[in-house]
């Protein structure tokens, strides 16, 4: 858009014309700067300094990311944080987003009754905080309160029961479902969104070439909808290597059993903040932080001038 | 060819209503059971309260804990002052981007669209030194300041590109009355933003209300606790007293649910307008 005005069409002074400016600008670019953009890069900016027994800091250069990455006091848990962090997008990627598409493909079809009901109401959880979900499904698989052993028996499955949020071979697989199951609303509206502009008589044509509803949405629909899906798999990316909340809310700190659902988000308030077992640790703290905005920067560059250049909007 | 369609339709009705259900469930089941005695929450979880199974004892030990009423305050507090503050200097900015020409007007909107992709937690370690400096731990200053420097990149984002929707002869015919600048965005541009600060304004106000990350690092205790931390930290307490965790978890969703429903066209709108282009 073409910006024409400027102060000689107006008849201001140039003084007055920045004093305009700055009335304007100023108080969200010092909230935003002060409150945002700089505590990022001063964390960056810690993390090259380590931390001295008489609590002092010296520059260490990229030291810590070596220690992070290779000294086995922290490598093992970093490891095993990204590992984590890594299967629990891949589980979103392979479960939520499928899911949301095929949620949004029925929810598009023409002629569809009770359209905004559906989507009002599965879109509900994503509105709940992640603390009152966390809670809730952590009574709901509770031994203790058996229902989900009880739904199980019902249908001939009892055996199948197992406490899945205290097993550490489950403990991962089933926060993370319960964050698919919390989520899913978000690629089911964005992708509806997508199919919705896609114009009438393409599909027209497709159903008189004599395509039935499931080939026009896989080779008409899909190819059309493919920068909206870039766009949900680069916010599930940047959400998933931020998370924190779930985990804390249903594992706590220390994201048991023996670290098995621990993320980076976790591993990052666990260093920095301290627990029973550690002191805080500002630097390593520091450390982890521009690791996880090193990851999301790739992901989110990857999508930028890959997948698709140009920045979308979006929020949650 | 008319049987295979509605059979069709059925199928696709029955696959929605069976996810509707599954996303449902685990709400209703909550609500439900918190309304109920202790024995029949386990001995009959299904089945909805009765005339001899409703008990309120839950939400008495909840309402009777003094503070989650200030926590609801605090989070009413928190989130109306985030949004009053991120439509004002958010909508001020984004005139200034969108309206004046200036040397580095396109250096200065790359520079506020950063903190859309770009998350704040990041800057945790170095926020929470600072929030201490300034003297703002446990205030619930420290954390509308932090929301609406991370809400501030989108708001500019939807608002600058409303405005730019708007008829350039509004501004010139109201510069030929002798208008000020400032009363031109305050007196005709600001009511005309209107619809797009609501969209603002519900994108902001559930990650702020759920928040959980900055409340425990900024503000978790003194009584400045948000509702979600603070029945994070009553369930913690009471976790072994069902009625006690139904009752919270309850009284924490039922208003969100409220909101939602009041909000929920304008919600899926500002999603299904902006989200995809």
């Amino acid at each position: 858009m073409a910006k024409e005005t400027d102060a000689s069409l107006m008849g201001m002074s140039r003084a007055n014309y920045m004093r305009l400016l700055a009335f304007f600008l100023a108080p969200a670019v010092i909230v935003y700067s002060v409150f945002s953009i700089y505590p990022l890069l001063a964390t960056i900016f810690n993390s090259l300094y380590l931390r001295q027994t008489d609590g002092s800091y010296i520059f260490n250069g990229v030291g810590n990311f070596g220690t992070l990455l290779t000294d086995t006091t922290w490598s093992v848990s970093f490891w095993n944080a990204m590992k984590n962090n890594f299967i629990f997008f891949l589980i979103h990627m392979c479960v939520q987003n499928p899911i949301g598409i095929a949620l949004a493909a029925l929810l598009s079809l023409p002629q569809l009754k009770f359209r905004a009901a559906y989507r009002t109401l599965i879109f509900m959880p994503t509105m709940l905080s992640v603390v009152i979900i966390g809670f809730t499904w952590q009574l709901i698989l509770s031994p203790l309160w058996g229902i989900s052993k009880m739904l199980l028996q019902s249908v001939g499955l009892g055996a199948l029961f197992a406490p899945w949020l205290g097993q550490e071979s489950t403990a991962l697989i089933t926060v993370s479902l319960i964050s698919v199951w919390q989520f899913v609303g978000i690629p089911m509206i964005l992708i509806y969104t997508a199919l919705l502009a896609i114009p009438d008589e393409l599909v027209d044509a497709a159903t008189v070439d004599g395509l039935n509803q499931f080939q026009t949405f896989f080779f008409v629909k899909l190819p059309l909808i493919i920068p909206a899906i870039g766009l949900v798999s680069v916010l599930t990316f940047v959400n998933n290597f931020n998370a924190f909340d779930l985990i804390y809310a249903m594992k706590g700190a220390l994201a048991g059993p023996n670290y098995s659902s621990d993320i980076m988000g976790t591993l990052f308030y666990r260093t920095f903040f301290g627990n029973q077992l550690q002191l805080g640790d500002a630097s390593m703290g520091s450390t982890i932080a521009t690791m996880m905005f090193l990851i999301i920067l790739v992901g989110v560059m990857v999508y930028l001038f890959v997948i698709q250049r140009r920045i979308q909007r979006y929020s949650f | 060819m008319n049987v295979r369609k509605h059979a069709s339709a059925f199928a696709v009705h029955a696959v929605l209503l069976a996810y509707t259900a599954l996303a449902l469930a685990p709400i209703i089941l909550v609500i439900m059971n918190s309304f109920k005695e202790r024995k029949a929450i386990f001995g009959s979880p299904l089945k909805p309260p009765s005339p001899s199974t409703f008990s309120l004892i839950g939400y008495d030990k909840v309402f009777g804990d003094s503070s989650i009423a200030s926590y609801y305050i605090n989070s009413i507090t928190v989130t109306g002052g985030t949004i009053f503050f991120t439509l004002l200097f958010g909508s001020m900015a984004a005139w200034a981007l969108a309206e004046y020409k200036f040397r580095w007007n396109t250096l200065l909107a790359i520079f506020l669209s950063i903190g859309i992709m770009v998350p704040i937690r990041l800057g945790s370690v170095a926020l929470i030194q600072l929030i201490a400096q300034l003297n703002l731990i446990n205030t619930l200053t420290a954390l509308i300041l932090v929301y609406v420097a991370q809400n501030i990149p989108l708001a500019v984002f939807i608002l600058s590109e409303f405005i730019g929707q708007i008829p350039k002869d509004l501004r010139e015919a109201a510069r030929c009355d002798g208008l000020s600048e400032y009363n031109i965005f305050f007196h005709i541009i600001l009511p005309l933003l209107r619809p797009a600060m609501a969209t603002v304004a519900v994108f902001t106000m559930i990650p702020v209300w759920n928040d959980l990350w900055f409340p425990l690092l900024l503000a978790p205790a003194g009584g400045k606790q948000t509702i979600t931390l603070g029945i994070q930290q009553f369930l913690g307490q009471y976790i072994t007293d069902w009625n006690s965790v139904l009752s919270a978890l309850s009284t924490a969703i039922i208003p969100v649910l409220i909101l939602y429903v009041i909000f929920s066209r304008q919600l899926i709108r500002g999603l299904t307008s902006g989200a995809v282009k």
